[in-house]
C-alpha cells in the first residue's frame, strides 16, 4: 500500500485534511517527511501539501519581518533585506538540502538551528486550522508534538544592526550536523546589556531559550568582566542528551566555552 | 495508487506512472529509465542523488516526485551534448577526479549547479558547492580542481 | 607530482618499463563522468520483487516464536522466506578453502547473536510493501546476557557467544584458541632492556559506509539458470558461496559483477546474493535485495575492532631487545573473515624491524556485535597504527630522533625474522631516507647512508659505492660503538626438522589432485604453516 498524496492551493484547506485524516503528514521541504516516507513510516498514510502562493512570500518593512512558512533557506539567503538571516540560513545543510528546507519546516527539526535564532527574534508563529491564531514561537515549540495545526507564517522584529549573534558547533566543516548552536540578540543601551536574548539548540530535544543566562547579562557590559556570571550559568535549566552526534557530557562541557566565544566576538563563521 | 507525472528531463518530454508517494528518484531510475541517477541513502545525506530541477540542485531521494510537474530535471545523462563532453565531464578525466565512480554523477550536478550561478568560482566557494556530496574513494581533493579547472577552461571535447 | 627514485636498486631492476611510471587513464572514467558505469542495481527488470529482511532487536537472544501470518496476508507480498527455507543455513565464507568450521546461518533459527542479524525474508512487489510486510512480524524474544568487549569475553563464565566455537575464540587447527609467536626470549631481552615501554592501544569497528550499498538482483534465465548481478568484490567467493547455501552446482549460476560502488573490503562477505538467489527460486520472479543505509551501517560487516598490548625492551642507544604483542580482534557474532585476519597480524608482527626476542599471542574473538570483516589491509593496519605509536613512543623514551630509530632497527636483507624466514628485498630505510628528505628533517650522516642491503652495504644513489658498514654512533658510550642485530641464515641447508605436516582435514579428496591444480587451499601458506619454497 503506497502512501495517498493531497494537495490543495489554499493552506487553509490542507490544515484540515491535516487534522482530519488518518496518518497525515504535511509535507513542507521533504527533509524529514520524505525521508520517513522512503523507510515506509507507518504513522505516515496520507502526505498532505500545499501549493498556496502566501507560502513563499516574504515581507520586510522597516520594523518587522514576515515570512511565509514555505520560504526555503536558499531564497532566504537570495533576500539583500535578510542579510542578518544569512550566516544561519548558510549553516543548515548543504546546497541542495537548502533548496528544500523551509523555514516551516525548520521549527519542526530535532535539531532546527534556524528555529533557535527566531528564538531570539521573540519570534511569533501563525497557525492555521481551527482558526486562525498567533502564538510565541516558544509556546509553540514546548507543544509542536501535540500540534495538528498548520504553520502559514512567521514574523519577527528586525533586530538592532549587529546585535544578532549565530554560532553552529558542528565536527565535520564546512557541513555537518550540529552538536549544539547559540543564538543571541545582543541590544547595547549606554554601553550595557538590555534585553538580551540567548537560544540553544542541541541542548535540550527542541530550541530553549537561555533564561538564567539572560538575566545574568542584564545591565553588565559585553566584555570578560561583564559576561561571566552569565558563563556560570550557562548551562542552567538545560537537559542535553546522549546522541550519535555528542555526548550529553560533552555538549554540557563545551557550551560555555563557545558561549563565551560568541558573546566576545569570536566565533570562526 | 498510481499517479501520473510528467516533465521535462533533459531537455525532453516525459512521463510515467509513478506509485503514489515515490521520490523523484526512483521514478526517474525505475519508471522513466535513467540510471543515470545514482541512490545511497535515501535519506538525503549521501547526496549521490543530486539532479538538477529548474536549475536549482535538489536531492532527487526526499523530492515528491509528482512536485516535479512541469518542471524542468536535467540529471548527469543530459550533461554531453551529442558525443561532445561537458568540461565539467572532461575535467573531472583529467583530474582522476572519480575511482569507484558512485558519486560521480552527484558531484557533477553539484558542480553544474555551481557553474550555472557563479562561472568563477574560488575554491571555497567549490568547497560548500559540494559540501552535500559525499565521496568515499577520492578525498575530494581532485574534484575539487576538477570543478575549478572546468569553470576556467569552459571546454567542450569530444570522448 | 610524481617522482620516481630509479636509482634506489638500481642494479636490481630492469628498466624498460613502458606503463610502470606512467600516468593512465582508467578504462571506466568516461562510463563515471556520463553516468554509464554499470553497477548492479543499473537494470530495468520487468516484474522485480524485492527482498527486506526482519532483523534481530537484541544482541543476544533466545527466539521464542515468530508469527508472520499477518506479514504473509500483506498487500504486495508474494513469499515469505523462514531459516527452514534455507537449503544449507550454516556456513562460514573462508569454508571455500577450508578454513574454519560452518557457523553463520542465513536466517537465524532459534538464538540471535547480534543486534541486526536476519531472522525472516519478504518478497514484495516494493519496497514499501515488504517493509510494511516487515512491520506486521511479531517475534518474541527472551533475551540473554550479552558481551560486548572481547577481553570480556575470554574471562571465564563469559556469554558463549557462537555455538560452534563455544569459548569465544575461533580454533586454529581445531586445536588452537590463538596464533603463537615465539622467537628468542622475550624475559631475557625485557631482563637486559635498558628501558621498558609498555602500552594498550585500541581501535573501535569501522564501518566502510561506500556510497552504493551492499545488494544483489538475482534472475532467473533461460535454462533453470540464475543471473545474478551483484555489488560483489569477490566474484568467485560470491558465487561459490551462494551456490553451497542454495545446495545448487556452481554452474547454474552466472554471476555479474558491475562496477563496485565503493567496497574497501566491506563487499566480500556475501550478504545479500543467497538470499536473493532463493528468493528467486521460490517466486520464479527476479528478487533485489538491497541493503539500506541503515542495514549497511548496523549489518554490513564493519572493520573489526581491535585492542593490542606491546611491552617493549629498548637500549639506550636505540636497539630494541625484545616486543611482546597480545592483540585481540573483535570478530563480532560470527567468523567471517577475521579468522584471516588474526593470522595476518601475527604474521607481520613484530613490524618490519629486526628484533632477536619477539612473543605474540594474537586472538579472534567472539562478541555480539556485528561480525566484522576485511577493509584495507586488514589484519595488519591497526596493528601497524599500534606499532608506529609504539616507536615514536620508544624513540621519545631514550631521546633518539623517530626516524633515525627507525632505520637502525629496520630490517635488512638477510636478517632472521621472527617467523624464522629470512628478510628479502627490503627498502623502509631508503623509504625513511627519501621521506625524511622530502620533509627537510634533518637526519645525521651516518644514517643517510645506512642501507637495505645484505651487510648494510649502501644503497646507490648515483654516487661511488661506499662499502662502509652501517655504524651508529652513539651519543656517549664506554664500551665502544654497539652492533646492530643481524642474524645469518644457518650454514647448514638440511633443516633442523621437516616442516610441520599440512593440518588434518575432516574429508579428503576422493582422487588425489593432478600436479599443478591445488583448490587454491594450499596457496595460503600463512594459514597452514606449510612454505612455498
Amino acid at each position: 500500500m503506497t502512501v495517498n498524496v493531497k494537495t490543495f492551493p489554499r493552506l487553509a484547506d490542507a490544515a484540515s485534511a491535516l487534522s482530519s485524516e488518518r496518518g497525515a503528514r504535511y509535507l513542507a521541504g521533504g527533509t524529514l517527511v520524505m525521508r520517513a516516507v522512503n523507510e515506509a513510516d507507518p504513522a505516515i498514510e496520507t502526505i498532505v501539501r500545499s501549493t498556496d502562493p502566501s507560502l513563499l512570500h516574504i515581507a520586510v518593512s522597516s520594523g518587522r519581518v514576515e515570512l511565509g512558512a514555505g520560504v526555503t533557506m536558499a531564497a532566504v539567503l537570495a533576500e539583500r533585506d535578510l542579510a542578518f538571516l544569512h550566516p544561519v540560513a548558510r549553516a543548515v545543510g548543504s546546497p541542495a538540502i537548502r533548496e528544500a528546507a523551509t523555514v516551516g519546516g525548520n521549527l519542526f527539526s530535532p535539531r532546527g538551528d534556524f528555529a533557535t535564532v527566531l528564538l531570539v527574534l521573540d519570534a511569533t508563529v501563525m497557525l492555521v486550522g481551527g482558526g486562525q491564531r498567533e502564538l510565541p514561537l516558544d509556546d509553540f515549540l514546548a507543544r509542536r508534538e501535540r500540534s495538528s495545526a498548520l504553520v502559514s507564517s512567521i514574523a519577527f522584529r528586525r533586530p538592532a544592526a549587529d546585535a544578532l549573534r549565530f554560532a553552529k558547533v558542528t565536527r565535520v566543516h564546512p557541513r555537518g550536523m550540529s552538536v549544539l548552536s547559540i543564538a543571541a540578540q545582543l541590544p547595547i543601551a549606554s554601553g550595557k546589556i538590555a534585553g538580551a536574548r540567548i537560544a540553544y539548540n542541541g541542548m535540550d530535544h527542541r530550541p530553549v531559550r537561555a533564561k538564567a543566562a539572560e538575566r545574568a547579562l542584564e545591565n553588565h557590559t559585553l566584555d570578560a568582566a561583564g559576561i561571566a556570571s552569565a558563563l556560570s550559568v550557562a548551562t542552567d535549566g538545560t537537559s542535553p542528551v546522549d546522541d550519535a552526534i555528542a555526548s550529553a557530557w560533552w555538549r554540557r562541557e563545551i557550551l560555555p566555552i563557545y558561549l563565551r566565544r560568541l558573546l566576545l566576538g569570536a566565533v570562526r563563521q | 495508487m498510481k499517479t501520473p507525472i510528467q516533465f521535462r528531463l533533459n531537455g525532453e518530454e516525459v512521463a510515467a506512472f509513478a506509485d503514489s508517494g515515490a521520490n523523484l528518484l526512483d521514478v526517474l531510475r525505475e519508471s522513466v529509465g535513467d540510471l543515470s541517477v545514482k541512490g545511497g541513502c535515501w535519506q538525503g545525506t549521501c547526496g549521490s542523488c543530486t539532479v538538477l530541477i529548474d536549475g536549482a540542485p535538489r536531492l532527487s531521494c526526499l523530492t515528491l516526485a509528482e512536485s516535479c510537474a512541469n518542471k524542468s530535471v536535467e540529471t548527469v545523462a543530459g550533461l554531453r551534448r551529442g558525443a561532445d563532453l561537458h568540461p565539467l565531464q572532461i575535467a573531472f578525466m583529467d583530474r582522476f577526479a572519480a575511482q569507484c565512480g558512485y558519486c560521480t554523477p552527484g558531484m557533477l550536478m553539484a558542480a553544474k549547479a555551481l557553474l550555472n550561478r557563479n562561472p568563477n568560482p574560488s575554491r571555497e566557494d567549490v568547497i560548500e558547492a559540494i559540501a552535500g556530496n559525499i565521496c568515499r574513494c577520492t578525498g575530494y581533493e581532485p574534484i575539487i580542481q576538477a570543478v575549478l579547472d572546468a569553470a576556467r577552461s569552459g571546454e567542450r571535447r569530444r570522448a | 607530482m610524481l617522482e620516481l627514485r630509479k636509482e634506489i636498486f638500481a642494479d636490481e631492476r630492469d628498466d624498460n618499463l613502458k606503463e610502470v611510471g606512467q600516468p593512465t587513464q582508467r578504462q571506466d572514467m568516461l562510463g563515471h563522468v556520463t553516468g554509464t558505469s554499470a553497477y548492479y542495481d543499473d537494470h530495468r527488470l520487468a516484474g522485480l520483487l524485492h527482498l527486506k529482511v526482519l532483523r534481530s532487536l537484541h544482541a543476544h537472544a533466545r527466539i521464542r516464536s515468530i508469527d508472520d501470518s499477518a506479514a504473509a496476508r500483506a498487500p504486495g507480498v508474494k513469499r515469505i522466506i523462514r531459516a527452514a527455507d534455507v537449503p544449507v543455513n550454516l556456513n562460514t565464507l573462508l569454508s571455500l578453502i577450508q578454513f574454519g568450521k560452518d557457523d553463520e546461518p542465513s536466517l537465524a533459527t532459534d538464538v540471535v547473536r547480534y543486534k541486526g542479524e536476519p531472522i525472516l525474508g519478504v518478497v514484495a512487489t516494493s519496497e514499501h510493501a515488504a517493509r510494511q510486510a516487515l512491520d506486521l512480524v511479531r517475534v518474541s524474544y527472551d533475551p540473554l546476557p550479552a558481551v560486548f568487549d572481547v577481553e570480556e569475553a575470554l574471562k571465564p563464565g563469559a556469554p558463549s557467544v557462537n555455538a560452534i566455537y563455544p569459548k569465544n575464540t575461533f580454533e586454529y587447527y581445531d586445536k588452537y584458541d590463538h596464533q603463537k609467536l615465539r622467537f628468542g626470549d622475550v624475559e631475557a631481552g625485557f631482563a637486559q632492556a635498558d628501558l621498558l615501554v609498555e602500552e594498550r592501544y585500541q581501535m573501535s569497528p569501522i564501518e566502510h559506509a561506500p556510497v552504493e550499498t551492499n545488494g544483489s538482483i538475482a534472475v532467473p534465465d533461460t535454462n533453470g539458470r540464475f543471473v545474478v548481478y551483484t555489488s560483489t568484490q569477490a566474484l568467485f567467493f560470491s558465487l561459490d558461496t551462494a551456490a553451497k547455501i542454495n545446495a545448487m552446482p556452481s554452474n547454474q549460476l552466472h554471476f555479474i559483477g558491475g562496477t563496485v560502488g565503493g567496497g574497501f573490503g566491506g563487499k566480500v562477505d556475501t550478504l545479500t546474493e543467497p538470499l536473493a538467489i532463493l528468493a528467486a527460486r521460490l517466486t520464479g520472479a527476479p528478487v533485489r535485495y538491497r541493503l539500506s543505509r541503515h542495514e549497511e551501517m548496523q549489518f554490513g560487516s564493519p572493520r573489526g575492532a581491535e585492542r593490542i598490548y606491546i611491552k617493549d625492551g629498548v637500549m639506550r642507544d636505540g636497539r630494541i631487545l625484545a616486543r611482546e604483542v597480545r592483540a585481540y580482534f573483535d570478530s563480532g557474532a560470527y567468523t567471517r573473515l577475521s579468522s584471516y585476519a588474526a593470522v595476518k597480524c601475527a604474521a607481520h608482527i613484530p613490524g618490519p624491524y629486526t628484533i632477536p626476542n619477539v612473543h605474540a599471542d594474537v586472538f579472534c574473538v567472539f562478541t555480539n556485535r556485528t561480525p566484522s570483516t576485511a577493509m584495507r589491509g586488514f589484519g595488519v593496519t591497526a596493528l601497524d597504527f599500534a606499532l608506529e605509536c609504539q616507536m615514536d613512543k620508544l624513540a621519545v623514551a631514550i631521546g633518539m630522533d623517530p626516524i633515525e630509530f627507525r632505520i637502525l632497527n629496520a630490517y635488512r636483507d638477510g636478517d632472521m625474522k621472527a617467523h624464522r624466514r629470512e628478510a628479502k628485498n627490503c627498502a623502509l630505510i631508503e623509504c625513511a631516507q627519501v621521506a625524511a628528505e622530502k620533509a627537510n628533517w634533518p637526519i645525521r650522516e651516518e644514517f643517510r647512508r645506512m642501507s637495505s642491503r645484505q651487510g648494510g652495504g649502501v644503497t646507490r644513489t648515483g654516487g661511488g659505492a661506499d662499502r662502509t658498514p652501517a655504524r651508529v654512533t652513539p651519543a656517549a658510550t664506554t664500551t665502544g660503538p654497539p652492533q646492530r642485530v643481524a642474524y645469518e641464515r644457518p650454514a647448514a641447508a638440511a633443516p633442523a626438522h621437516p616442516p610441520p605436516p599440512a593440518p588434518p582435514r575432516s574429508a579428503p579428496p576422493a582422487a588425489p589432485a593432478p600436479a599443478g591444480s591445488t583448490h587454491g587451499a594450499p596457496r595460503f601458506s600463512s594459514v597452514f604453516g606449510t612454505r612455498r619454497r
